[in-house]
């Protein structure tokens, strides 16, 4: 039997063939990828991942495609760092960041997602592929598209400023403006995937999609030698990463690959947008859906597809939800690089400052293991810093002006 | 005809409102609710309307005037 036995209704159950489906008939529950795990375990091992490819698909074991990979060749497999200088800063003795901001081709964690994504669509003969998106996703698909020779699609609320699809154009795909407000577009992309044979990659071909983020904890779990961490900290947008990695990690021992796995499973959103903060706060199990205003823009996700699975991961791990301002926000982003020297895009800068209250509250320990899942690159959203970084030092093109200014600095910093 | 699916959700003031029921008799769609979870506070529901494709964007259009959340039914699909 195949490794890939098809789709299953996370909530009746119902099984469903390996087709573009992500929706069950019966229950309309989301469909996921189920697969034979006995299969699997002849198929990989520590000793095959260890000599495989130095990406994402060194996991192909474990990933939902049926051939060999054909799209992002490169992505993933990025560096964990050991985060020595920003645990001091946070009382922390054990903290490790997993910096994604240096992902290929598009520096962020969606290029795993995507390369999963394409690499099926081709498998299921599509030609053609869509997303509806205001930033990494878009990259990351239009990129990709461009690589596999593929026809793409890109939508996005009219509104939207022209810098923020500069970076799809450069790719060539056919972005689409969409006159209406985020709901309208969400809306039209819904009817869209459900009349045109294309593969949208977060709505028909999103249980594939979806798989991708596992790699982060397969990662994580080899990068720290062959263990889980005791606590992780992952943003939440659509709830998917979180709820992705925890399963990443319990295949893993599911495997036989780490010991049992203890980790406590928190999650990060802006105050602005925290729809699933707010039912952790309220006790309650579902999700209401919010507006979203923050500058953390690839977190504003107001009502998050996987916002209950998230939650649910979080209590069941014994971890916890907690939300940064704006203004924690770009400390959390200047933090990060001052003590790290890594410029992380406005979602970082969430998980950094969620990170130091959850260290301050003691619900991570100082002696805990943490990793802190660093999602995409600052370039991306420069403007959110601008007020924050300062400016050049001026000096006369002569060297007493120099001295005196070196003088002045140092006096400054005494 | 076609068949679209939604998720809706219920503001505590609308909680009361029999509002399935007053979309189906103003207009011509088939409302089907798959999934519901209704307390005194707030509630959600995964709603199937089948109908004439224009019917049923007026049918969303009325159930938004009624103040519900609408999204289709995989919630928000922008990233």
């Amino acid at each position: 039997m195949a490794k890939l036995k098809g789709l299953k209704c996370r909530e009746c159950k119902k099984e469903y063939p390996a087709e573009p489906l992500h929706v069950c008939e019966f229950c309309f529950g989301p469909l996921e990828v189920n697969y034979n795990y006995d299969e699997i375990r002849e198929a990989i091992s520590r000793d095959t991942i260890s000599q495989g490819p130095k990406s994402l698909w060194r996991y192909a074991a474990l990933l939902p495609i049926e051939g060999p990979p054909t799209v992002g060749l490169h992505g993933g497999l990025t560096p964990m760092v050991k985060a020595d200088r920003l645990a001091r800063a946070l009382g922390l003795d054990s903290l490790y960041l997993k910096n994604d901001t240096v992902n290929h081709p598009t520096l962020s964690f969606k290029d795993r997602v995507v390369a999963v994504a394409l690499t099926r669509a081709k498998e299921l003969g599509f030609d053609t592929v869509a997303c509806a998106s205001t930033g990494n996703l878009a990259n990351s698909v239009s990129a990709h598209a461009a690589q596999a020779g593929l026809k793409c699609y890109v939508f996005i609320p009219s509104d939207l400023e022209a810098a923020k699809i500069l970076g799809n154009l450069i790719y060539k795909p056919t972005v689409v403006a969409v006159e209406g407000n985020y709901d309208d577009v969400n809306r039209l992309c819904s009817e869209i995937a459900s009349e045109y044979s294309w593969a949208f990659v977060n709505i028909n071909i999103r249980p594939y999609y979806a798989e991708g983020s596992k790699t982060l904890a397969y990662e994580t779990a080899e990068q720290l030698g062959w263990r889980s961490p005791d606590h992780v900290v992952v943003p939440i947008a659509s709830g998917s990463l979180l709820t992705k990695i925890w399963k990443g990690l319990k295949e893993f021992e599911q495997l036989g690959f780490i010991p049992p796995v203890k980790t406590r499973v928190s999650g990060a959103q802006a105050e602005g947008c925290s729809p699933v903060a707010e039912a952790f706060k309220a006790k309650r199990d579902f999700i209401k859906p919010v507006k979203p205003r923050t500058i953390a823009k690839s977190l504003a996700i107001g009502n998050p597809a996987d916002g209950y699975y998230a939650l649910k991961t979080v209590k069941e791990t014994g971890g916890s939800v907690e939300t940064a301002t704006d203004p924690e926000i770009v400390e959390g982003i200047t933090l990060l690089a001052e003590t790290e020297g890594i410029f992380a895009e406005t979602a970082g800068g969430v998980t950094i400052a969620v990170l130091k209250k959850l260290a301050a509250q003691g619900k991570i320990r100082k002696g805990d293991v943490t990793v802190a899942y660093i999602t995409g690159h600052g370039l991306k959203t420069q403007e959110a810093v601008m007020q924050a970084v300062g400016e050049p030092v001026r000096i006369q093109p002569n060297l007493t002006s120099f001295e005196q200014t070196i003088q002045n600095t140092k006096r400054r910093e005494a | 005809m076609a068949s679209l699916k939604f998720h809706i959700t219920f503001p505590e003031n609308k909680i009361k409102e029999p509002v399935i029921y007053q979309i189906g008799q103003k207009y011509q769609v088939v409302t089907n609710i798959r999934k519901a979870d209704v307390t005194e506070k707030t509630g959600w529901m995964d709603l199937e309307l089948t109908g004439d494709p224009k019917e049923i964007e007026r049918a969303v259009a009325g159930l938004k005037k009624f103040g519900v959340k609408v999204d289709p039914i995989e919630r928000n699909i922008i990233e």
